[in-house]
């Protein structure tokens, strides 16, 4: 142990001697951090970061200017120590901290943060993270008054801009180091592709705990690449690693079983499952399918049909909860609690069903012109929670005399046929959301938009519900007061909820597992669920730990 | 037979019969899920438990085994009956086709026939009922499956047509139609026997090898593979052991199938 | 003279083989591209699901993936950028792909090699003393315990070996030793009963001296062509095998690839798994044929 540090001293010392003296505090609490990453990072570059990888490996070794706390879900100053927003939304300026250092000891100034929001920008670099910031044609105007202030103009106003600023890693204009010289609380020391990366704490991370003490207390992170989640769960059984981010219900049982002390439900998270039907006018479907397919009673009364407790209760183990929109109750501010719970009512689908001219005869639901009502729902192979969904509202919509066939296709497949062909009937995916502000949603409820699932990529609105849709999303976007824009996306909600395009299924818990050896650990709600603080976290006496020393 | 092949026999037997009977055996439809007793204990009513959805895991047993053993052997004849014919046209006329017919069986040996059989999975309907698509998932195991048949009957055909009765027949002006089905396939018949025989306990497997890959028997219709996977978790066994009745069966009637055979030669 | 001629011949032979080998890998190359480039998904990706990205940029990911759109000139470019040795970059790891195989090859190599290891000397071990103790009970439960591991699925080998977490070169010898065990069983025991054999039997020699004087090198060159199979054989076990057990090696990697149609990838995988297993079954043959002649 003690040769380590001595190592960790000696690496710094090569690294960043300009910015040593103050960061090495004696009594260092020390010890590595070990988990697991499902995929390997795409990239290292913080800017491009587009899947869940790269954006762990950005959250640890990233320094923001403004960091949204996972656990209240307020903005936070990080490099910035404070921020404003004018022009309703259109301008804001920072006061950065000054006299840090980024981790290879080049200083931090108000040039590295003009270029990175020139980098960002560039239209040519197609990343989530830049796209997000585009609300309008023209150019981004970036000035540095001084050293330690700059100033961001966007040509049309960026609705919930300071929270956007939590996605940008600050990078630097001169380091020689290019995109590994950091400002977060860790530093990629190491990467063997295909099997881990190493991040070591980084000397000159700027943050101090209440006794003044420079964090993150740990000496490094290791990540191993491992795809199979029950490999994870029976190497974190073992000991192996000490946290699981992202924990599926099944797992969690099983853990709680043994460990009851390591697992963790946050309660619902904002991820959500739902179902869809193709309501594309040109999808190669039968036209009384295409009729069934846009009449709003029927897709009501499905939605009506499915027994959503008893999907939470026994696909999840519980661990889930009946979702009502496109908003999880996580989500504490953007929620529209006055939406209608949905309720399992078979009758009253069949009711709604008969008003649409369906009708129940021995047991099967026939259209007006007498034809068998039947689909077939497509989702992701090799995911057994979707499956056992499926399964289950099969024998639901069977007791409206409704049959429902599964096929799973693995994600190419699958997605060529949602997103090019539109041949599919119907389709059960979950959707993973990071961000809790609407407009991450503008490209799932424009008409014209790609993400627009049901529908997607419409020259002008096919109905007049989702003609009000891109009237209200767009008044929300640029809505100056928060009140506003609120009471517009509560609107959204309610006609999502009145026409069902999708439906929603269930929102499942966030929950992780942190070994007890773990101090500090708080999960959260908001990804990532179980290292969010990880600057804070450390490794507490184990007597399994200490016997390896 | 030794007594042991006799043994391996009659548990087949009893096994087929059962699987025949499976239909007014069956205590509740496969499908139908209890969803107040997911994961229950085995009881009177449900004498191996329930699966994770409330389903009656015998249920759901007997007619899996009714689509693995009803399907496999179809899948072994598709591929035996490929492989008969390649082989001993092949094996027959000798020469450039020969070597086409063996060269084009090691190039498919060395395709990717995992990637295959997703891309026919993704080409298929979707509009099509399950029975339908799990009887062409095993349709295309058996197109899939004729490589290693193709070669012991390539070179047996070979020895056939070496013979001296084949010339006979060939030199008093027999057609090369005639000389197939009327000489070459009655002398290599016992042959194919042997090879469908030897293919049904591999198609099994395959089965259940891809049903744990996800590339199986679609839900809610239950196979072996598919109710093999649901046991993923082992931890869980040695305090449930009664999920294990569905492996255990698998390998009785593969070994049944194995032990009834008698022992094979090398065949190159 | 006539030693000469027979070498020249067997190394024609060889290299005709060899040309052989080479056209079948390149054959099976076009053919794994043509089913990639046609396969259902082939340039969708996962994240344009993403409701982050704007319409232009997902156009621009489009006509990145268009890069291979036409495969006639993927096929040429291909094969000229392989006669420089430069295999490509992966479409979805953003790697060079020599690079990665690289990387990969010698995981599955090594696992290959020590489960081979490990199911040939068992396999060997088992049947000679079989042959030396005939005894019946040892005949019925290795032929019982052989059957069982034949009967077990390989995909419920390789969860077992995650559940045990044992190596998975371990799974790879429970594979592939029934498969050998019954071959090398057959031929000892066929060799047992040549006349020779049993002439040297009768004078009253010890078993284990009949087996190391008189039945092996009977059995050897049927055993060495069956070195070669095995090797094929346990390769082709590997792959499923690292792809269930999430081994970093060539399984992985394949099933990787196709899972996102990665074409530059799947096409090199192939490459490289085609030419190991034809490459292995060629010795194996030109071995039986190399003794058969020298026996002779």
């Amino acid at each position: 142990m003690i040769r380590r540090v001595w190592f960790v001293l000696a690496l710094n010392l090569a690294f960043c001697w300009p910015a040593l003296v103050s960061a090495q505090a004696p009594g260092q609490s020390g010890g590595e951090l070990h988990f697991c990453l499902r995929a390997e990072p795409k990239t290292f570059n913080p800017l491009l970061v587009e899947e869940d990888a790269s954006e762990t490996i950005r959250y640890l070794t990233g320094g923001v200017l403004i960091r949204l706390n996972r656990q209240t879900q307020a903005l936070e100053p990080g490099l910035a120590v404070s921020w404003k927003v004018s022009e309703e939304g259109r301008k804001i300026s920072f006061r950065l901290r000054s006299g840090l250092h980024f981790s290879d000891g080049t200083p931090f100034t108000s040039e590295d943060v003009a270029y990175t929001m020139k980098a960002l920008m560039d239209p040519q670099l197609h990343s989530p993270t830049g796209d997000s910031f585009r609300s309008g044609d023209g150019q981004v105007v970036v000035q540095t008054p001084s050293s330690d202030s700059v100033v961001v103009t966007f040509p049309a106003p960026v609705a919930g801009l300071e929270r956007l600023f939590d996605q940008v890693a600050v990078l630097s204009a001169h380091s020689p180091k290019k995109e590994t010289a950091v400002l977060g609380p860790f530093y990629v020391a190491d990467y063997s592709p295909g099997s881990y990366i190493l991040l070591r704490r980084n000397a000159n991370y700027w943050k101090k705990d209440k006794e003044g003490k420079s964090l993150p207390y740990l000496d490094s992170v290791r990540l191993d690449f491992q795809r199979n989640r029950d490999i994870e769960l029976l190497r974190f059984r073992r000991g192996e690693i000490h946290l699981i981010n992202t924990l599926d219900a099944d797992y969690f049982d099983r853990l709680q079983k043994e460990t009851p002390a390591a697992v963790h439900d946050a309660g619902p998270g904002l991820d959500s499952e739902f179902l869809w039907f193709n309501q594309v006018s040109s999808a190669p479907l039968p036209e009384n399918k295409k009729t069934w397919f846009r009449t709003t009673e029927f897709r009501k009364a499905i939605s009506m049909a499915i027994n959503r407790a008893d999907l939470s209760r026994i696909v999840f183990g519980g661990h889930a909860h009946p979702a009502f929109g496109p908003v999880s109750p996580a989500n504490h501010f953007w929620f529209n609690s006055s939406l209608p719970i949905p309720q399992y009512d078979s009758a009253g689908a069949l009711r709604l069903l008969a008003q649409a001219g369906f009708r129940l005869q021995g047991g099967t639901l026939r259209d007006s012109s007498g034809n068998r009502v039947e689909f077939t729902v497509i989702t992701n192979s090799g995911n057994k929670s979707r499956e056992q969904m499926v399964a289950m509202i099969q024998q639901d919509l069977s007791q409206i005399g409704i049959k429902a066939n599964l096929v799973t296709l693995d994600f190419p497949s699958l997605i060529e046929r949602i997103t090019r062909t539109y041949d599919y009937e119907a389709c059960l995916l979950g959707l993973v959301n990071t961000d809790l502000d609407p407009n991450s949603q503008m490209n799932v409820w424009l008409s014209s938009a790609e993400n627009h699932q049901w529908n997607p990529k419409q020259s002008k609105p096919a109905t007049a519900w989702e003609a009000e849709l891109d009237r209200l999303m767009q008044a929300q976007s640029s809505a100056t007061t928060e009140k506003k824009r609120k009471s517009d996306f509560d609107k959204v909600q309610q006609i999502v909820a009145d026409q069902q395009p999708f439906i929603y299924l269930v929102n499942k818990d966030a929950m992780s597992a942190i070994s007890p050896v773990i101090r500090g650990s708080s999960p959260s709600v908001l990804d990532p669920h179980a290292f969010w603080n990880a600057d804070v976290l450390r490794l507490g006496p184990d007597p399994a730990l200490g016997a390896q020393k | 037979m030794n007594p042991l092949q006799k043994l391996a026999a009659s548990a087949l037997c009893a096994i087929f019969v059962l699987m025949v009977l499976a239909t007014f055996l069956l205590p509740t439809p496969y499908a139908r899920q209890f969803r107040d007793i997911p994961n229950a204990d085995p009881s009177t009513a449900h004498p191996l438990g329930t699966d994770a959805l409330g389903r009656d895991s015998l249920s759901r047993l007997l007619y899996g085994t009714r689509v693995s053993l009803l399907l496999a052997p179809a899948a072994a004849l598709l591929s035996t009956m490929i492989a008969a014919l390649l082989g001993s046209i092949a094996g027959l006329l000798g020469g450039w086709f020969e070597r086409i017919v063996l060269a084009a069986t090691d190039l498919s040996l060395a395709l990717p026939w995992l990637f295959l059989l997703l891309v026919v999975r993704a080409t298929l309907p979707l509009d099509v009922p399950p029975f339908v698509s799990v009887v062409i998932a095993f349709l295309m195991m058996g197109l899939l499956g004729w490589q290693a048949p193709i070669r012991v009957i390539c070179a047996a055909a070979r020895g056939v047509r070496d013979s001296d009765y084949l010339l006979l027949a060939r030199s008093s002006g027999c057609r090369p139609a005639r000389l197939l089905l009327g000489h070459v396939a009655p002398n290599l018949r016992p042959l194919f026997y042997v090879q469908f025989f030897i293919s049904i306990p591999l198609f099994i497997l395959t089965e259940a090898n891809l049903s744990i890959l996800g590339l199986g028997v679609m839900e809610p219709m239950p196979s072996w593979g598919n109710l093999v996977r649901g046991f993923e978790d082992f931890s869980t066994l040695a305090a449930s052991p009664w999920r294990l009745v569905p492996l255990i069966l698998l390998v009785i009637v593969v070994m049944c199938f194995q032990l009834v055979l008698p022992s094979q030669e090398v065949t190159q | 003279m006539i030693e000469t001629r027979k070498s020249t011949n067997f190394f024609r032979l060889g290299l005709r083989r060899l040309l052989f080998l080479v056209c079948l890998g390149l054959g099976g190359v076009l053919a794994s591209a043509t089913l990639v480039r046609f396969a259902p998904g082939y340039g969708a990706e996962e994240r344009e699901l993403d409701p982050r990205w704007r319409a232009d940029s997902v156009e621009a990911l489009r006509q990145k993936q268009g890069l291979h759109r036409g495969l006639p000139s993927f096929y040429f470019h291909y094969l000229s950028a392989l006669a420089h040795g430069d295999l490509g970059e992966s479409d979805s790891l953003k790697r060079p792909v020599g690079e990665l195989l690289r990387r990969r090859l010698p995981v599955t190599g090594n696992s290959v090699i020590r489960g081979l290891g490990v199911a040939w000397l068992a396999a060997a071990g088992l049947a000679s003393l079989g042959l030396v103790t005939r005894g019946w009970w040892f005949e019925a439960s290795t032929t019982a315990f052989n059957s069982l591991l034949l009967s077990l699925p390989s995909a419920v080998v390789a969860m077992l070996a995650v559940h045990l977490r044992t190596p998975v070169f371990c799974a790879i010898a429970v594979v592939v030793f029934p498969r050998l065990y019954g071959y090398i069983r057959n031929l000892l025991v066929r060799s047992y009963h040549q006349p020779h054999v049993l002439a040297a039997r009768a004078r009253g020699l010890g078993s284990s001296a009949i087996l190391l004087r008189h039945v092996l090198p009977l059995a050897a060159p049927p055993l060495l062509a069956l070195f070669g199979v095995s090797f094929a054989i346990s390769f082709g076990a590997a792959i499923p095998i690292e792809a269930l057990c999430d081994s970093p090696g060539l399984g992985q990697l394949a099933w990787q690839a196709a899972l996102s149609r990665d074409l530059p990838l799947i096409v090199n995988v192939t490459l490289v798994v085609s030419l190991v297993m034809l490459a292995a079954n060629s010795l194996a043959d030109l071995a039986g044929r190399a003794f058969a002649g020298s026996t002779q």
